[in-house]
């Protein structure tokens, strides 16, 4: 396993190895369902089998037979005990607006329809083992193309406007090669090796909820609405987070239901939902279709880009990622049309996955300019160079940065790309047919607004104190770095507290954007530190000036709260950060620029000739993201991407049994991601690049960086080495036999 | 889960006398099938009985046999240099399942009685399974049914049978050793499962009391020229789409004796006879290789998602036996 080790380079911090590791591999960080709180009950949920229709009866007979039992919460005794929610897409916090055990109706496969509370996990199991549902049930719309599945115009239902500019048909015509087809993505499910839990106590009329949480703040508010009750009651306590993806950002049905059943009970309730129930207590990536047309010029230039997609959404809500916002300005093009469905069917709301509009939406568009380069024979990377632009083609807006095409000149530089034997089917070793495929990577550089408190002491200790969120991806370590840089003190002095809605609030972790905005509201409580203790902007503050400032102070500490608004942001930015709400600004959603992050993912695979299986034995990627405030982290998330992006070409997908739209394989083993033996070279470069217009600091996320574009990339090696096209994901060896 | 009686047997005796017919009663090897099930709610045994300490975990070698205890851990089995060398089929079929982790703690008669992966077995939501709940139809008919079965199936059941060890041991002619309340039996391995026809519940031939105590099989030195290959959808950790066990004697450069057995594609320990017959006194060639392979799937009934399956078996058994020829023996 080759892997290039994150080193400092131009524009990069010092790589730092997490401040919060020993704690984690000890076992002493504390994640939320270690909590102890005294005496418990424990909560099991009873979730529905079919996904339409009604509950007619309850036969609890048996399981009121269980020793330990303690109640059985059903929409008989709970109708309107959990108040309407508001839908997050729409400005609120809620993952979906069905609400639980609010009545008979059943509006998806493994929707909550009783709440079984023991005194132990197993009787609690048990019980709802036992607990018999009867229902109607009415024939569901699984998927597209189901009978009753319902298409909308997402501008017409969430108001979404799709770009557009020139004109398409006159652009197609102008083309000397053209692609026209149709792409498919699956519905994927983001298993956190963490599980959903949730631990709700009261005291009193205060709430404190233990659980994983990508937005404590919103968590916090979120809860309070469905339970009717004011804000400032709830606590949410969230320091460690076993993995999210998004599937941890909007607020599911369950907290509200353990919360209602801990006051039931007067004790403290527990719930950890099995694997099978966090696919659809949660939500999930929607599977999308696509209708990519792609002409260029003889010189390779693009004359004409039309997208039109369709996801897939639940019957009450409209949950819509349109990566279109994304395809139609990533490159320059003079005719661009989009148009995005959304396809209500009865299934969980979707939510969030992982860089959720760029996976989908640009697997077809990469694809296609593989497609169209070699129609004009032409390298794909020089296509793509042939099209790279400093200003987006749909609003003429300057990009603030973009270093897509030194991407790509390392990568393939990397990689070997130049050996590439251009014709499909024409590498090989022995029985294995290698295929080497490459595509681009982009993900929209957002900032929200973020607060935070710094304390400095005069001994040099340094606290920070923000609710922002460490998901597994180094936050803790890079909020600690740019504290330590800016105040002179080493990162060991440093202590951080995240993850408790009692802290200053930050935005969701969530598009990229923690290390960026929140670095920047650090940064700016420790510049207001360093003006207390006289130290000006650019110089740099050691202890003999840290010690003299205090004594002219004469105080033991300097405490600064900061709050930070990015570029582009509303004045409410911060009341409404307080409501727990993010508002996310910057990508294409700027009226005076765009901003990105760009990296370029090279894939080799190796393919049986006579079996067929697909091996990945390589897969290169490099990325620019402004200012790398740790590489080594930097490193981990983008190796992780690349796994994620391999992971979502091949082996990827939630099965569905379309005639009663339920899911499949909703455990670890059948739902498939990749092992150790199918990832083998994984390279991460980090391309130096400066932006100066971002933010202060010049940070762009890269969370969400890695995992782009490497659908395609595998896709397009699985054509070079095959000569076939598979347009639809995963690619599983059938599609290649025969 | 839910509460059961636990007992720990020391001796086959005392396992038998722990077994109450009137009362579903469990024997726990390695439980890596046994807990899962439980745990799901698939199997509701009243009475589970340990059969960790009773013996049974010795490996025999000799010149011409091989004796494999019922408690051998499927790692141990695997680690013999010795049955690597001589019956690399046989060590690879183990080598090749589950994870490492997993082969810690199973034993070789625990994974040739492991259950289906089907689906719609494993969870109780589903209301149509006839193996777990006679007479109520089958989901996996025309629901999702990528890795179900083509060979041996039944309009009851299309549920895959899932070991990869019992391919080698169909393949290698083994014996099974057992012993009940009515005494002690040897049967061949091909008798131990039954297809599933209308009554996909019963899927071996023991009595509910019998326990396994051994494998045994005769090695022959040709046996070192086999080998097991597993195609799947990711390269360890992962059930077989198709698999296929074979051993070749050859001489001469014509084939003496053929042993083909498939995996990932039947719904038992399913041995290709009739491909085997037809390679006798052939030269291992793409021809001859791919008639075999055409015999082994011309009975192959696909359904909706698994209709790659004939031609995956087709190409992984002639891959196999290419492969198999292209070793020193
Ligand atoms: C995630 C996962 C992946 C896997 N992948 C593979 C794979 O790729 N290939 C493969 O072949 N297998 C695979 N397996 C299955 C695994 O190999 C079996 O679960 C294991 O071999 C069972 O052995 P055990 O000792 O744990 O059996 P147990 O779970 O203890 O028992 C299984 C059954 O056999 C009965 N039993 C056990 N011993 C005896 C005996 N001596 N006499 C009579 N009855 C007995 C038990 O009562 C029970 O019904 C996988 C399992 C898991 C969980
Ligand atoms: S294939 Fe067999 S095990 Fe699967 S649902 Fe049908 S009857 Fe049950």
């Amino acid at each position: 396993m080759a892997i290039i080790g994150p080193v400092q380079q131009k524009n990069m911090g010092p790589p730092h190895s997490r401040i919060d590791g020993r704690a984690k591999v000890t076992g002493a960080a504390p994640y939320a369902s270690d909590f102890a709180v005294g005496r418990p009950a424990y909560a099991y949920f009873v979730t529905s089998s079919i996904a339409r229709g009604r509950i007619t009866g309850f036969d609890m007979a048996a399981a009121g037979q269980v020793p330990g039992l303690l109640d059985i919460l059903t929409y008989e005794t709970m109708r309107g005990a959990v108040k309407k929610p508001t839908f997050f897409a729409g400005g609120g916090y809620a993952g979906t607006t069905i609400r639980p055990l609010d009545g008979p109706e059943i509006f998806h496969d493994g929707q909550i329809v009783a709440v079984v509370l023991a005194d132990s996990y197993e009787s609690a199991r048990e019980a709802a083992y036992k607990v018999k549902v009867t229902c109607q049930a009415e024939q569901p719309a699984a998927t597209f193309g189901s009978a009753g599945a319902t298409t909308e115009d997402a501008a017409d239902a969430k108001g979404h406007e799709d770009p557009a500019v020139g004109d398409i048909a006159a652009g197609l015509a102008a083309a000397s090669a053209t692609v026209d087809a149709d792409y498919a993505t699956p519905t994927q499910h983001h298993n956190p090796i963490e599980l959903f839990t949730t631990t709700c106590a009261w005291t009193g009329d205060k709430l404190t909820v233990y659980e994983p949480s990508q937005i404590v703040h919103g968590l916090k508010h979120g809860v309070a609405e469905q339970l009717g009750i004011p804000p400032d009651h709830v606590r949410i306590v969230s320091p460690f987070v076993g993995g999210a993806f998004g599937s941890k950002a909007s607020v599911t049905p369950r907290t509200a239901l353990a919360a209602i059943a801990a006051r039931c009970l007067g004790r403290p309730v527990k719930l950890v939902l099995t694997r099978e129930q966090g696919f659809s207590v949660a939500t999930y990536r929607a599977e999308t279709r696509h209708h990519l047309r792609l002409g260029a010029d003889a010189d390779g230039k693009f004359t004409a880009l039309s997208h039109e997609a369709w996801e897939v959404t639940s019957r009450p809500d409209s949950y819509l990622v349109a990566g279109t916002d994304t395809t139609a300005r990533l490159y320059a093009c003079p005719n661009v049309f989009t148009k995005v469905h959304l396809v209500h069917v009865d299934r969980n709301t979707p939510g969030f996955m992982r860089s959720p509009p760029e996976v989908p939406y640009l697997f077809p568009l990469e694809c296609a300019i593989d497609e169209v380069a070699e129609k004009l024979g032409l390298d794909p990377i020089e296509l793509r160079r042939r099209n790279d632009t400093m200003k987006e083609p749909i609003g003429g807006l300057p990009y603030t940065s973009r270093s897509l095409m030194e991407c790509f000149d390392q990568a393939a530089e990397s990689f070997g790309w130049a050996r590439r034997s251009a014709a499909p089917a024409s590498m090989r070793d022995g029985d294995w047919l290698i295929g080497w495929g490459c595509a681009s990577t982009c993900y929209p550089t957002a900032l929200a607004p973020a607060t935070a408190r710094v304390i400095l002491w005069k001994d040099g200790r340094v606290k920070v104190e923000t609710a922002a969120h460490d998901l597994g991806t180094g936050a803790y370590t890079a909020l600690a770095q740019v504290a330590a840089e800016r105040l002179g003190v080493p990162v060991g002095q440093v202590t951080i507290a995240l993850g408790d809605s009692d802290l200053p609030p930050s935005p969701v972790a969530g598009g990229s954007i923690t290390t960026a905005s929140v670095s920047s509201v650090i940064a700016k409580a420790c510049d207001a530190i360093r003006a207390k203790l006289g130290v000006n902007d650019s110089a740099l503050i050691d202890p003999g000036i840290r010690v003299a400032g205090f004594e002219r102070l004469g105080v033991a500490l300097v405490q600064e709260y900061a709050e930070f608004a990015p570029h582009g942001a509303k004045p409410e930015g911060i009341d409404k950060l307080y409501a727990g709400l993010s508002t996310l600004k910057g990508g294409a959603m700027l009226e005076d620029r765009i901003q990105y992050a760009f990296g370029a993912e090279f894939v080799e695979v190796r393919i049986h000739a006579r079996t067929r299986e697909i091996r990945v034995p390589r897969v290169h990627g490099a990325f620019a993201a402004g200012r790398i405030v740790n590489p080594k982290t930097a490193h981990s998330q983008l190796m992780g991407g690349l796994i994620w992006g391999v992971s979502s070409a091949l082996h990827e997908a939630t099965e569905m049994d379309l005639g009663t739209a339920r899911y499949i394989n909703d455990n670890f083993a059948d739902y498939l991601v990749p092992v150790n033996a199918d990832i083998e070279d994984v390279s991460v470069i980090l391309v130096p690049e400066r932006d100066t217009q971002v933010n202060p600091l010049g940070i762009k996320g890269l969370g969400e960086l890695g995992n782009v574009g490497t659908n395609a990339a595998v896709a397009n090696a699985v054509y070079h080495a095959t000569g076939r096209r598979i347009r639809e994901l995963p690619i599983r060896l059938e599609k290649l036999l025969a | 889960m839910r509460p059961f009686i636990f007992e720990r047997a020391t001796s086959p005796e005392s396992a038998i006398a722990a077994f109450h017919a009137d009362r579903a009663t469990s024997f726990l090897a390695g439980g890596t099938t046994l807990l899962d099930l439980m745990k799901l709610d698939v199997v509701r045994p009243e009475r589970v009985i340990d059969i960790n300490a009773l013996g049974a975990n010795e490996i025999e070698i000799s010149e011409d046999r091989l004796r494999l205890g019922a408690s051998v851990r499927m790692a141990d089995a695997e680690a013999q240099e010795e049955l690597r060398r001589r019956v690399p089929m046989l060590t690879q079929s183990l080598a090749l399942a589950a994870s490492t982790q997993l082969r810690h703690m199973a034993t070789l008669a625990g994974n040739v009685l492991q259950r289906t992966r089907c689906p719609y077995f494993r969870d109780v939501s589903w209301s149509a399974c006839n193996k777990r709940l006679p007479g109520s139809g089958c989901a996996a008919m025309a629901g999702f049914n990528r890795q179900h079965a083509v060979l041996g199936a039944s309009d009851a059941c299309i549920a895959t049978y899932p070991s990869d060890f019992a391919q080698a041991l169909i393949a290698l002619d083994a014996t099974v050793d057992v012993v009940g309340r009515r005494g002690r039996r040897q049967l061949p391995f091909a008798k131990l499962h039954v297809p599933p026809g209308r009554t996909p519940e019963v899927e071996t031939t023991l009595a509910p009391d019998e326990l396994i105590l051994g494998f045994e099989m005769p090695i022959e030195p040709w046996m070192s020229r086999s080998l097991y290959l597993k195609i799947r959808d990711r390269d360890s950790y992962e059930f077989a789409l198709a698999s296929a066990a074979v051993a070749l004697e050859v001489d001469g450069g014509a084939v003496r004796q053929a042993r083909i057995a498939l995996g990932g594609v039947a719904a038992v320990p399913w041995r290709a006879r009739e491909a085997e017959q037809a390679l006798i006194g052939r030269v291992l060639d793409e021809a001859s290789c791919q008639l075999a392979a055409d015999i082994a799937f011309a009975k192959a009934q696909p359904r909706e998602h698994n209709a790659y399956k004939p031609l995956l078996g087709r190409q992984t058994v002639a891959r196999a036996l290419l492969q198999a020829a292209a070793m020193e023996a």
